[in-house]
């Protein structure tokens, strides 16, 4: 499995999968999950990263709510967050496959941030 | 085809009420994961990047037209309206939620069908040629030992719990379509001098990080001795293979690190035992009672000369371009196997909508005996249909867009879901098949080029069984960035090779280009009609690396 952060990487967000339908979520400021990274809270450094995990991962025990709660790599630009890598990226805006349905469908700010490929955050 | 019975059934709904009970457990937090994680891996359930997947067994590639109808309902209720035929000859959705998995298995329960044996450290799904009792050749038809082992093999109390998962391929016909010997354990039906059936028995070979072929153990086990074979077969892995270790944990490691030689002596010293017992010969009833279920469809009596179509032919080129690809050889005269491509230009290799899904199993109703098979090159078959019937058939499948006319030619590639749905994917495959499928859709282009398999894995576990594609493509992750590393030489059936790789790995950017280099140097020093696999073996890979590196 790819790495979700390199090694002394600035920001970072933290997302997990629901139990109920397993559909990608973001924890945001205020302990709630929402579908959209651009809700999702970031952490600066790497103590309040482990603090903003912390936070997130009672979600998974005891309150029963998410699996795989994880911390990965993001960059704040002035057209919102962006997932640094290409794994993050998809897990955002969906497959880059079959853009006819699902969220990747749906041309959102987030796919726009992508420019349609998710090599594009490498750019 | 084979139809439960009682305790087929009642095994099967017992099943689906066990994981009802378990998924409420789990949502009301009575379960941990930790707990869950396997219940729900032995029904199928995976966790990908998006969402839960399912993947649901269809044994040995087998389905009816109304279990295909039922694929179709599920997957426009459950999930988004399509599934994706896998190299193990099973359907994958990739959307359906936790919640909804009970009724989705209830329903898959009434057409007997299941999500059993598809996923954790058991004998998986047993696969087969997707032509069987079709096939020229065929010593007969696989799917009956397929059964046989399946019967076996479900539940089975000591094998729950192996080293690794363990897959078993079938094979009747010289061709080997089931890529029997990369599999734990390849069958090859045979007879012996004195005409009786038998088998030849490969073990040890596999893909993922380490691919091996098999190796030879047994040239010829007499029927009512192959579940006894296979049970010590089983035992020697489940005794010696390692769990310390999971990437040393399959067959293939401890068959390599032994030897074949040993590993003979061994399986034989407790097959001794376990056949000294005779709890496990097969009675020729019971192989009698299943064959019956395999018995050949009501054939007529036609010939194999049918001018209508033969004018056709001539008078229709994209029906000819099908003829010529999608089409083989039957053992029955004046009946044809169709193989319908799921990969169309642009698009995902392996996937089919549910509205396509109909339509198969409507085609096969009035065409093929209301059978459908699923190839393990993710493609569909109907495997009896009568050549008089071929151009409707035709027509039917080009009306759904299901009459891509490619299968075996560099566009019919096998790729695995990749990073854009797989949560151990390094990499994307399905948007590089479908730019080599943009790149060489042109058909007479593909024609000339010939038989040319390429097969796409997005990460190292070789879902898309890179190493035996002639043309293989690995996805690597390079410092978070996508890479593709390419193989040449490979091959899956019975000249089984693994590929040689060709040199470092090429950027997205590269890599369609790269495939188009490989190609143009096959095409400028193949001698006469030889395909490409054959170009490689005669030439090497020496003057393939000078051109794709020749800028380095």
């Amino acid at each position: 499995m790819a790495q979700h952060s390199r090694k002394g990487a600035q920001f970072h967000a933290v997302t997990a999968n629901r139990l109920l339908d397993g559909v990608v979520v973001y924890l945001t400021a205020t302990d709630e999950w929402s579908e959209s990274l651009q809700d999702a809270e970031v952490a600066e450094g790497k103590e309040a990263a482990d603090a903003l995990l912390a936070r997130g991962a009672v979600f998974f025990e005891p309150k029963n709510f998410a699996l795989d709660v994880y911390l990965f790599e993001v960059e704040p630009t002035a057209t919102g967050i962006r997932a640094s890598s290409v794994r993050e990226a998809i897990r955002q805006a969906g497959p880059t496959v079959r853009k006819d349905l699902g969220k990747q469908a749906k041309l959102d700010d987030t796919r726009a941030s992508l420019n349609t490929s998710p090599q594009a955050v490498f750019a | 085809m084979y139809r439960y019975d009682e305790f087929d059934q009642r095994l099967v709904n017992e099943r689906v009420a066990q994981f009802r009970g378990q998924v409420a457990r789990r949502l009301s937090g009575e379960l941990s994961e930790d707990a869950f994680k396997p219940l729900r891996l032995m029904n199928g359930v995976y966790l990908q990047l998006h969402a839960y997947m399912l993947r649901i067994a269809i044994p040995y590639g087998t389905l009816s037209s109304r279990q295909m109808h039922k694929l179709a309902d599920i997957s426009r209720k459950y999930d988004k309206g399509y599934g994706h035929f896998t190299t193990r000859q099973n359907l994958q959705l990739n959307w359906p939620a936790l919640k909804d998995i009970p009724d989705l298995l209830e329903e898959l329960a009434s057409v007997e069908m299941h999500c059993i044996q598809t996923s954790g450290n058991c004998i998986r799904n047993t696969t087969s040629d997707h032509q069987a009792g079709a096939a020229l050749g065929e010593v007969e038809d696989p799917r009956i030992i397929c059964e046989v082992i399946r019967q076996w093999s479900t539940f089975h109390p000591e094998f729950s719990f192996l080293p690794r998962k363990f897959k078993i391929a079938v094979s009747a016909t010289e061709q080997d379509r089931a890529a029997i010997r990369v599999h734990d354990i390849g069958i090859q039906i045979v007879t012996n001098s004195a005409g009786e059936i038998g088998y030849e028995v490969w073990v040890g070979g596999g893909l993922g990080r380490t691919p091996i072929v098999g190796k030879k153990i047994s040239d010829f086990i007499a029927r009512e001795d192959l579940l006894a074979y296979l049970e010590s077969i089983l035992r020697v892995y489940n005794m010696f293979g390692r769990r310390d270790n999971l990437y040393k944990a399959r067959i293939k490691i401890l068959v390599h690190e032994i030897g074949a030689e040993e590993m003979r002596k061994q399986v034989e010293a407790e097959f001794k035992e376990v056949k000294a017992r005779g709890a496990l010969q097969l009675p020729d009833e019971e192989v009698a009672r299943i064959q019956a279920y395999f018995l050949p469809p009501d054939f007529e009596t036609l010939s194999d000369e049918v001018p209508e179509i033969d004018a056709l032919i001539a008078k229709d080129k994209d029906f000819a371009d099908w003829m010529k690809s999608n089409i083989s050889a039957h053992k029955h005269p004046g009946y044809s196997i169709v193989n319908i491509s799921l990969k169309p230009t642009g698009l995902t290799p392996g996937d089919c909508s549910a509205d396509q899904m109909d339509k198969i199993a409507d085609i096969a109703e009035k065409y093929a005996f209301s059978e459908i098979r699923a190839a393990h090159e993710q493609n569909i078959c109907l495997a009896h249909v009568r050549r008089k019937d071929l151009y409707e058939v035709y027509k039917a499948l080009k009306a759904a867009k299901l009459a891509t006319a490619n299968i075996g030619l560099i566009t019919d590639q096998i790729a695995c879901p990749g990073l854009d749905y797989c949560n151990l994917a390094n990499a994307r495959s399905i948007p590089i098949a479908q730019e080599i499928s943009e790149r060489f859709k042109n058909i007479e282009l593909q024609q000339k080029i010939g038989r040319l398999h390429i097969n796409m894995s997005g990460c190292i576990n070789a879902c898309g069984h890179h190493h035996v594609g002639h043309i293989g493509i690995l996805g690597v992750d390079k410092k978070g960035v996508e890479h593709y590393q390419v193989t040449l030489g490979g091959a899956a059936d019975q000249t089984a090779a693994v590929g040689d790789i060709v040199g470092p790995a090429f950027t997205e950017g590269e890599i369609v280009n790269a495939i188009d280099t490989i190609v143009n140097t096959y095409l400028d020093i193949r001698q006469n009609d030889e395909i490409f696999i054959d170009t490689y073996r005669r030439v090497g890979a020496q003057p393939f690396k000078e051109k794709l590196y020749a800028s380095h």
